[in-house]
């Protein structure tokens, strides 16, 4: 008989956990309080992008992508996986010269990148502020829908899917549901993004994971107005302000035409309303760099959570000696990371030769973070 | 931004809007009436080409001598319950508006149900093809058949037959047996059984048929004859164009927006004075539950009495509302939407007009939340205006709230408005 495997939460990270597991031979069960793809999933952009934010995030990022690559043949066309490539556009000299710096650093770790200048920029997305002096293209980022890719890849896994389970605690070989039911399995990941700690508390700190709210804002078709996922390299600047609010431009395209506009981070926020004054914040941010932007129609405006920890990379691997597994904390990547992450976890599970250095993923450093004050 | 202030704000002139204005204005309230039609009315009672109806008359006659104000083609995009605000957009952009009290008289959508061929053009929802009718397009002569369930049927296809239609037939899904207990409950309501009776008298010879849905609508380019099912047996019928409605639901998505609550049957729920559960909102007429014209009328006026703080009007029109809801209630049961309806769309049938989404990659997904999420479903231009009430009846349950904005706005207008809203926050925290 096949080993079993639980797998907490069916969004895309417990989806690409619960595929993976079934690869290395596990009968798996998906465990979900709501529905798959209720929590971030069913939020965020669906940008497949390599971040450089540090040198772990860069591998993480680069293998993910590489494994979202390698599916491309097999995506189903609800998924709408294209190969939008990510502009990443300069405002200042400052700006420029990180522009260079990234594009070295791509190239030694074979990510393919190509400097735009001024004048090439305007060519590529017409729609862009003239003064805006150039931009990295990294053209290899794709744009996947995630509430499709996660049941898809729930569907490969061919897991056993229970919806509707509150599960209140999370050991090394069982599961506690709410009203003292308990589930047995050979092992436990936990994948249910800011809803995680709890589940293995006290072993973790609980505040190891903040939710970090976003809006979003979606047009109607608009066929042609951009061909890339554009972000201003300012982005990693907001994604790291720890304390108060930030806003960053961050833009896709959809296969459709429809444009999605974000960005926003704030931390503390209880309410899931769109804000008015970081909607306005975020759309003048928008302006700035696509002034054109003004004219199209807004059919929609929402927010989501996003599982965030303190140094911006996930939590992968085993939580004290004896488990359960984490796969949590994503923050704005999940969708991007899922794949690297669950082939980590799988090759931790196993005990083979990690695709990459595990340690900076290392649960565990939550306690020493907490330790330190 | 523009700024306008009054006393009593009303959402809408249809009956219930009118109503209320003009029970409000009457009292000495300042009242300023938005509507997003280019004239008073509603649905019910627009004029376009056409006049009036004759019922309409007094309460128009009525509402302009109340001195409540009337912003017409003004669409309400946004609220803020808290500061007694809303905002509009009309021709000439955004304007903030703000009142002591709001009355939502926001009416009802008609829902169409999805059935093979639904989508092909001629085939209209039987408000829709009226509303059409009245803004200019020809029905003299053209046959058309009438299809769907409620009062709402027998009424359009009269007005069909006076403006020189030939109405093929008017397929109502509920069983006979059902509304002939109905309409004989109707006996202690006179006025009633007459509208029924003049109804029938200007439909006499017109096929009208019961336990019947459409099956089908066929055509390459145009729709050019219906398949229906009636008790089980199918009939075709050739027709220049067809109206289908399966009855109206409240429109309540302003309501939702300002946080008010709703009951299980979906509409905003309403204490004896139609008040909601947010403060110093009312809801009067069909968000409230479907109830029709006089139910809608007593409902205004008593929103617009209470909102003006006259407590003793009021009570009097509680008492007659109260009535008048039972007959809704028992007109709801009586065109209740049979079981069978939910076999209608097959696997090619387009649910959702705007994301082009089939039933088959709705049919197997478990609630309408997830279907939302799946297939895009409700996520198009019109944000689930049409799909969404289908596929809470065809799956049960409500895909989520809605987002704002309540209709499309420029990026730049959200941006103002969001700035304004900002602005508005500020000014009243201080």
């Amino acid at each position: 008989m096949k080993p079993r495997a639980l797998v907490i939460g069916a969004g895309i990270v417990g989806a690409a956990c619960a595929a993976e597991l079934a690869r290395a031979g596990f009968a798996v069960v998906v465990l979900e309080a709501a529905h798959p793809s209720a929590g971030a999933t069913a939020c965020g952009m669906g940008h497949v992008v390599a971040m450089d934010d540090s040198e772990a995030q860069l591998e993480l990022t680069r293998t993910s992508r590489s494994l979202w690559e390698e599916l491309l043949p097999e995506l189903p066309e609800n998924i709408e996986a294209t190969r939008a490539g990510t502009l990443w556009v300069a405002a200042d000299d400052e700006e420029l010269a990180a522009v260079h710096a990234k594009h070295a650093y791509y190239l030694t770790r074979g990510v393919n990148a190509e400097i735009h200048d001024q004048h090439s920029l305007r060519s590529l997305e017409p729609h862009l502020a003239p003064d805006l002096i150039g931009a990295l293209r990294v053209p290899d980022d794709l744009v996947v829908y995630p509430p499709c890719a996660a049941a898809w890849l729930l569907a490969l896994s061919g897991a056993e899917l229970r919806v509707g389970l509150a599960v209140e605690r999370a050991e090394a070989r069982r599961v506690l549901l709410h009203g003292g039911v308990a589930l047995e399995g050979d092992l436990v990941v936990v994948a249910a993004g800011e809803h995680s700690l709890p589940l293995v508390s006290p072993a973790l700190p609980l505040h190891g994971i903040k939710p970090r709210k976003g809006h979003l804002v979606i047009t109607d078709r608009a066929p042609g107005f951009a061909q890339h996922q554009i972000v201003e390299l300012g982005y990693l600047k907001s994604a790291h302000s720890h304390d108060g609010s930030s806003v960053a431009f961050n833009l896709q395209p959809r296969p459709n035409g429809q444009v999605l506009l974000g960005s926003s981070r704030q931390y503390d926020r209880t309410s899931d309303e769109v804000e008015p004054a970081m909607l306005r914040r975020m759309l003048e941010r928008a302006f700035r760099y696509m002034p054109k932007l003004r004219a199209l129609p807004a059919i929609r405006a929402w927010t989501g959570r996003r599982a965030a920890t303190h140094d911006h990379l996930p939590l992968i691997g085993k939580v004290g000696a004896e488990g359960p597994w984490l796969a949590a904390g994503h923050e704005g990547l999940g969708i991007t990371t899922s794949l690297g992450t669950a082939r980590l976890l799988s090759s931790l599970i196993a005990g083979t030769t990690p695709p990459f250095d595990p340690r900076p993923f290392d649960p565990q450093r939550l306690c020493a973070e907490a330790s330190h004050g | 931004m523009r700024e306008l202030a009054c006393d009593l704000l009303v959402v809408g002139a249809g009956p219930a809007g009118i109503a209320a204005a003009c029970a409000a204005a009457e009292r000495g309230k300042k009242v300023l009436v938005l509507d997003e039609n280019p004239g008073a009315g509603g649905q019910i009672w627009r004029a376009g080409t056409h006049a009036p109806p004759r019922a309409a008359e007094p309460w128009l006659a009525r509402f302009r001598a109340s001195g409540a104000e009337l912003r017409s083609g003004c669409a309400v995009v946004e609220g803020d319950a808290a500061r007694q605000t809303l905002w509009a957009q009309d021709a000439e952009g955004l304007l903030r508006t703000r009142a002591e009290s709001i009355v939502l008289a926001t009416g009802a959508r008609e829902l169409f149900l999805p059935f093979p061929g639904w989508t092909l053009p001629g085939v209209l929802g039987a408000g829709g093809l009226q509303a059409l009718a009245k803004s200019g397009w020809p029905v003299r002569g053209k046959k058309i058949g009438v299809a769907g369930s409620g009062p709402l049927l027998l009424a359009v296809a009269a007005w069909l037959v006076e403006h020189g239609a030939h109405v093929a037939f008017v397929a109502e899904q509920a069983p006979l047996g059902r509304l002939a207990r109905f309409a004989a409950s109707l006996a202690f309501q006179p006025r009633k059984l007459a509208q029924l009776a003049a109804l029938r008298w200007k439909l006499r010879g017109v096929p009208q048929l019961f336990s019947s849905w459409p099956v089908r609508a066929n055509g390459r380019a145009h729709i050019d004859s219906v398949e229906l099912a009636t008790d089980g047996e199918p009939q075709g019928f050739l027709v220049d164009a067809l109206a289908v409605g399966f009855g109206l639901v409240p429109e309540t998505a302003l309501a939702e927006q300002l946080g008010c609550a709703l009951d299980a049957s979906g509409a905003v729920a309403v204490d004896a004075e139609q008040r909601t559960n947010v403060e110093r909102i009312y809801a009067a007429g069909e968000p409230t539950g479907i109830g029709g014209v006089e139910n809608a009328l007593l409902q205004g006026e008593l929103a617009g009495a209470s909102a003006a703080g006259d407590a003793r009007a009021a009570h009097t029109f509680a008492r007659r509302a109260a009535r008048a809801r039972r007959f809704g209630r028992a007109l709801e049961r009586a065109f209740a939407l049979r079981e069978e309806l939910r076999e209608m769309p097959d696997d090619d049938t387009i649910v959702c007009r705007c994301e082009d989404v089939r039933w088959d990659a709705a049919r197997e997904l478990d609630s309408a939340r997830e279907t939302k999420l799946q297939t895009r479903c409700g996520m198009g231009p019109c944000q689930g205006r049409v799909c969404q009430p289908a596929l809470h009846f065809l799956k049960g349950g409500r895909a989520d709230r809605r987002r704002p904005p309540l209709l499309p706005l420029t990026l730049g207008e959200l941006a103002e408005l969001a700035a304004d809203r900002t602005t508005l926050e500020h000014e009243t925290s201080r």
